[in-house]
């Protein structure tokens, strides 16, 4: 039942594929790309990956979706017809030897579901072992992400953080975006607030979404969530705060200045606790030391990196999206 | 009992299903933009009444349905409101039915 079901949402996602290579318009490609990401997430469920689910749908679904559509807010709405045959040519040849290349790795890939795997063969059974003995939470995503492989989930920190900043250096005005003098002011900086009906569930909504962004911060070691989710939906609580009362009042939330703070806040966080297990006589990034009980220690590593994570996620996000609303309509 | 309750969920479901079917086919075969939304509006409320209402009666008194029926007040809340919004914006867009008189947003501050 579930192999069917999964072949189904599948089927529905090349569809999905096709109709966004198909569609000139970008803004319903960029909705059609929406329900990718929702697609690939139940799939992701489907195959008991519910952290990677719970992201692919606050990120891919939610706020890339947001973004995508205030970055067209700022450019054309369709697509540019392309220029000549050749490049046609071109393209098809690499997509066909590109999909040749694939298909024959397949072939040499593990059935599906087969536990003699080589993933499940190599550090996947420690780990399993391991992170009830040394970390003593259920949820060994998280044990695996934030203490075995803690480097890699650092990594990840600061590439977030570097795409942040790359993001603000392309599209950040120094000034405010409601600064006198600011030549991309905003056209229309009082969101939605003329209009009655989804002001009201919005308002009445916000709240619960940042709570629910708090559980799954702070759940992640007991069950699906951690930072990077938990980042997504409160910044997806303050976009739609500042897609309903404006971005002036949004930004009166959570300034400028804070949102560079949290950026850069979230990943020297991360990077502290790590430096804290060398001050203490241990190896970067073991939090076993920081406390006289090493399960304890690894805990409080685990939701002190998550917060890090968090943060970082929160500001990038954020950033992103009011460097996108400052810009305005040319 | 058991039984009751079996029957009557499943009962629930399948009328939920048609229901996400009918606004299907509207959503495909309405001739504009506001008919085949109040073709869709029927997956927004309707539909998932009756689907999260039979799939309470299975859970049974347990976590699970506290969990359905918050999603349930969740879709419920934001079903209609998006229908709202869209139908809107699409009137502010000045996007018209044969039938309807022409419509001026009124600017109030």
């Amino acid at each position: 039942m579930t192999v069917i079901f999964g072949v189904f949402l599948l089927t529905l996602l090349l569809i999905t594929g096709i109709a966004i290579v198909q569609t000139q318009n970008l803004f319903v490609s960029v909705m059609l790309s929406g329900m990718f990401s929702l697609l690939l997430a139940a799939n992701f469920f489907l195959l008991d990956a519910a952290d990677v689910a719970l992201t692919e749908a606050a990120v891919g679904a939610g706020i890339s979706t947001v973004l995508l559509l205030s970055a067209l807010a700022i450019t054309a709405k369709h697509e540019k017809a392309p220029s000549s045959n050749s490049n046609r040519v071109v393209a098809l040849i690499v997509v066909t030897v590109t999909t040749l290349v694939l298909i024959y790795s397949t072939f040499d890939n593990p059935r599906f579901g087969d536990p003699n795997a080589a993933v499940h063969q190599h550090v996947g059974p420690w780990y399993m072992e391991k992170t009830a003995e040394a970390i003593d939470i259920p949820n060994v995503v998280t044990a695996v992400l934030g203490s075995f492989r803690g480097y890699d989930t650092l990594g990840e920190v600061f590439v977030v953080f570097t795409a942040g900043i790359g993001v603000l250096f392309l599209l950040g005005t120094p000034l405010g975006p409601f600064a006198p003098g600011n030549p991309y002011k905003s056209t229309d900086p009082k969101g939605l607030r003329h209009y009655l009906i989804p002001r009201v569930v919005g308002r009445m909504l916000i709240p619960f979404i940042l709570l629910f962004g708090l559980y799954v911060q702070f759940h992640g070691e007991y069950g699906p969530g951690g930072g990077f989710q938990a980042g997504a939906l409160i910044a997806a609580a303050i976009i739609l705060y500042a897609l309903l009362e404006g971005e002036d009042r949004a930004l009166k939330v959570i300034p400028r200045g804070v949102l560079i703070g949290l950026i850069a806040g979230g990943a020297l966080l991360y990077g502290t606790v790590g430096l804290f297990g060398i001050f203490l006589g241990s190896n970067f990034l073991d939090y076993s030391v920081l406390s006289s009980d090493t399960v304890h220690a690894q805990q409080m590593g685990l939701i002190l990196i998550e917060a890090g994570v968090g943060i970082t996620v929160t500001g990038v996000l954020l950033s992103i999206f009011h460097a996108f609303a400052a810009r305005g309509k040319f | 009992m058991e039984q009751l309750l079996d029957i009557t969920s499943w009962i629930l479901m399948t009328l939920g299903g048609v229901f996400v079917f009918i606004g299907g086919l509207g959503a495909l075969r309405m001739p504009d933009l506001y008919t085949r939304m109040h073709a869709a509006g029927i997956t927004d409320s309707i539909a998932p009444i009756l689907i999260v209402s039979g799939l309470i009666l299975q859970a049974g008194l347990t976590l699970a349905s506290v969990k359905l029926l918050a999603i349930l007040v969740f879709l419920l809340l934001t079903g209609p409101t998006s229908s709202n919004a869209l139908a809107s914006a699409a009137l502010l867009a000045g996007k018209r039915t044969e039938q309807a008189q022409p419509y001026v947003p009124e600017s109030k501050e």
